[in-house]
C-alpha cells in the first residue's frame, strides 16, 4: 500500500446565497475541500467522504511542512487501502460553520464587517448536503459513485440519499443513527452548557475581547471524548492507575487532593481537553452539536424512518456499527436497517464485534475494513468497468 | 456457479423465479447469488459469522449480521415470498420461535435439518453409539447440532405450532427422497405456511 502524499487544500467561493433549513440563508460562502484520486473520463468514479464533528476535509494525505498531518481516515483512504484512490477519486469538503476553513463563525459577517461569532446561522446536516452538492456541481460531478460517512459523517451520507438519491449510488454509513437518543442530546448539552457559561464566551462574541472559553471547551471536549470510548477500552487502557504512581513494589500514593490530578483517567482527559481546547472554536462546537441534534430524517414522516427512506428506493446501501459503541449502539444502525429493508432497498449490514467503542470507526480493523473494501471494489467494478 | 451444491441447486430448484427471498444461516452467500443471477431473484442473507458476512459482501449479496436466536424483529409480517432455513435449524436453541418467525416474515419458509432417523444413525444407535456420518460428521461431544430430530418428529412440530406443510421429502446422495424419507434420506426438507 502506498501513501497519498503531500496534499493541498483547495477553496470555492460560491456568490448564490444558500437557503437553509431554519428559513435563514447564507448570503456568499466559501467551502474548503481536498481530493485524492483522479476523476476518470465518465466522471463516474468520485467517493464524497463526510466528516464528523472534530474533523475536516482533510480525510488523508499530509499537509507539506506539518509533521504528523496525516488526514483523519488517512487508515481507510489511499492507494491499495479499503477506499482505493488508484480506483477512485475521493472527496474531502468541509462544512459550513466549521473552525477548519470553510465560512463558520470565525470568519467576518460582510453585512457587519465583525466576525459572525455566535450569530453564525444554525446550520443543518441537511444545509451541509446541500453545499456539498453545490461543490460537486463546480467539479463537475453529477453523481457519486458513493458517499461514505462515520458518525455525523453517516448522518450526511444518509441524507444524500434522501435529498439528493438521483446524484448517489450507494451509501455507506458507519456508527451512525438515525437521530440522536434523549441521552445523545443531553450529553450535547452539557457540553454546550459547559462553553457557554463559561465567563470567556461573551454570548459567543469573544473573539471581540481576544479571549478563548478554553475552560468550557475543555469540558465540552472530556464529556464528548468519554462518550467516544467504551467502558472496556477505557478500563483496558486506564482502570485505576494513579498518575503518581511511586517506584517498583511500593504501590502507588495517593495524594489525597479532591482537586489534583490522581488517575490516569483523568490526566488523559485533561490532556484531550487541553489540546482540543487549542485549536476548536467554541460556537463551531455549538453548530455541530445543534446539527446532531437536529438531524431526524423521520420527523417529517410523522416518525416513520421506512416513510422516509422510500425517497432512497432504487439505491444501494452498506450500514455498518460496532457492539461496543454505546453513543451511536448497534440498535440504532439496525432501525436504519429495518427501514431500508421494509422499503425493499438493497442493504448490507456488519456489527463488528469490536472493544473501543464509538472511536471503532477511526481504527483499523480487519473485519470492518474488509467489509468497506469488498463493498468499493464491488462498487470500483461497476464504475471502471 | 461457485460453491452451489446439489442439496443446493435441490432447494434453488423449490424457489419460484423472481422471489423475494431471505436465506436465514445464509453461509457464504453462495446459494443467495445463485438465486440471484440465475433465477431473478431478490433479498437479503441472515448470518452471524464475520467470515461469512465478509465472503458475502465479496459475492455482492445483501447480508445482515444478526444473531438468529434474537428473532427477525427486523423482517415485516409476510414480507418475503420465501425465506430458507437450511441446515440451521438444528443450531439454534429456540427452534419454536424461529420456526414461528419464519412463517410470520415469509408466504413459505424451507426448512432443511440433518434427518436422524436415517437407517444408518438407527443402526448405529442400536450397536449403543451415536451416529458419525455425512450429514452428522461429529462426535457426541462436540456436535454443534444441540437439536437432533427426524423427519417425524418435526411433522408433530409443524402441527403443534399451527404451521401447514405444504410439501415435504428427504435429501440424499444428491437426489430428493420421496419414498419413506423418514428411513431413507439424511436430510429431511420441509416447506411450510402459517396455517
Amino acid at each position: 500500500m502506498g501513501a497519498i502524499g503531500h496534499v493541498t487544500p483547495q477553496t470555492q467561493r460560491f456568490d448564490a446565497p444558500l437557503p437553509l433549513r431554519s428559513g435563514a440563508q447564507l448570503a456568499g460562502y466559501e467551502l474548503v475541500y481536498e481530493t485524492y484520486g483522479r476523476l476518470n473520463a465518465a466522471r463516474s468514479n468520485a467517493v464524497l467522504v463526510c466528516h464528523a464533528l472534530n474533523a475536516s476535509h482533510h480525510v488523508a494525505g499530509t499537509h507539506a511542512g506539518q509533521d504528523r498531518s496525516e488526514g483523519w481516515w488517512d487508515n481507510l483512504v489511499g492507494p491499495g487501502k479499503p477506499l482505493d484512490t488508484d480506483k477512485f477519486f475521493v472527496i474531502g469538503i468541509n462544512n459550513l460553520g466549521s473552525c477548519f476553513g470553510s465560512t463558520g463563525p470565525m470568519h467576518v459577517n460582510s453585512a457587519t464587517g465583525r466576525p459572525w461569532g455566535a450569530d453564525f446561522p444554525v446550520v443543518t446536516v441537511e444545509d451541509w448536503v446541500d453545499a456539498q452538492a453545490r461543490l460537486l456541481d463546480v467539479l463537475g460531478i453529477h453523481t457519486l459513485a458513493a458517499v461514505l460517512g462515520g458518525s455525523l459523517g453517516g448522518m450526511q451520507a444518509l441524507s444524500w440519499t434522501l435529498r439528493h438519491p438521483a446524484r448517489v449510488g450507494e451509501c455507506i454509513a458507519v456508527a451512525t443513527a438515525p437521530n440522536l437518543s434523549a441521552q445523545n442530546i443531553a450529553f450535547n448539552e452539557v457540553a454546550r452548557r459547559a462553553i457557554i457559561t463559561d465567563p470567556d464566551f461573551h454570548g459567543g462574541h469573544f473573539y471581540a475581547h481576544g479571549v478563548v472559553p478554553k475552560r468550557g471547551l475543555r469540558v465540552a471536549r472530556m464529556i464528548g471524548h468519554i462518550t467516544y470510548l467504551s467502558d472496556d477500552s477505557m478500563e483496558a487502557k486506564f482502570g485505576r492507575s494513579l498518575r503518581n504512581a511511586s517506584g517498583a513494589g511500593r504501590g502507588a500514593e495517593l495524594a489525597y487532593s479532591t482537586q489534583d490530578i490522581e488517575f490516569q483517567i483523568e490526566s488523559y482527559l485533561r490532556y484531550q481537553g487541553d489540546k482540543f481546547s487549542e485549536y476548536f472554536d467554541a460556537n463551531t462546537y455549538l453548530l455541530i452539536t445543534r446539527a446532531l441534534d437536529y438531524f431526524d430524517p423521520a420527523s417529517a414522516f410523522g416518525g416513520d424512518l421506512s416513510a422516509a427512506f422510500a425517497a432512497a428506493r432504487d439505491k444501494r446501501f452498506t450500514v455498518v456499527s460496532f457492539t461496543t459503541d454505546w453513543r451511536f449502539s448497534p440498535a440504532r444502525s439496525r432501525e436504519i436497517v429495518k427501514a431500508l429493508v421494509d422499503n425493499r432497498i438493497d442493504v448490507s449490514y456488519a456489527e463488528i464485534a469490536a472493544p473501543h467503542g464509538h472511536d471503532a470507526f477511526l481504527l483499523e480493523d480487519p473485519r470492518y475494513h474488509g467489509v468497506l473494501r469488498a463493498t468499493f471494489e464491488r462498487i470500483a467494478r461497476q464504475v471502471n468497468p | 456457479m461457485s460453491g452451489v451444491t446439489t442439496e443446493m441447486q435441490l432447494m434453488a430448484d423449490q424457489v419460484p423465479a423472481g422471489s423475494r427471498v431471505l436465506d436465514l444461516g445464509c453461509g457464504d452467500g453462495a446459494l443467495l447469488a445463485h438465486l440471484q443471477q440465475a433465477k431473478g431473484c431478490s433479498g437479503y442473507g441472515v448470518e452471524i459469522a464475520d467470515d461469512n458476512v465478509l465472503a458475502c459482501a465479496r459475492r455482492g449479496v445483501n447480508v445482515v449480521q444478526l444473531n438468529l436466536e434474537e428473532g427477525l424483529a427486523l423482517f415485516g409480517d409476510q414480507s418475503f415470498d420465501v425465506v430458507l432455513q437450511l441446515q440451521t435449524l438444528q443450531h439454534l436453541r429456540n427452534t419454536e420461535k424461529m420456526l414461528r418467525e419464519t412463517a410470520r416474515v415469509g408466504r413459505v419458509g424451507i426448512i432443511s435439518f440433518p434427518n436422524f432417523a436415517h437407517w444408518p444413525n438407527r443402526l448405529s444407535v442400536v450397536q449403543g453409539r451415536m451416529p458419525v456420518t455425512r450429514t452428522l460428521p461429529y462426535q457426541w461431544y462436540d456436535t454443534p447440532n444441540i437439536r437432533v430430530g427426524t423427519f417425524a418428529d418435526f411433522e408433530v412440530l409443524a402441527r403443534r405450532n399451527g404451521l401447514a406443510v405444504l410439501d415435504s421429502f428427504g435429501f440424499h446422495a444428491g437426489r430428493a427422497v420421496r419414498r419413506w424419507p423418514n428411513l431413507r434420506a439424511s436430510v429431511a426438507v420441509f416447506k411450510i405456511a402459517r396455517g
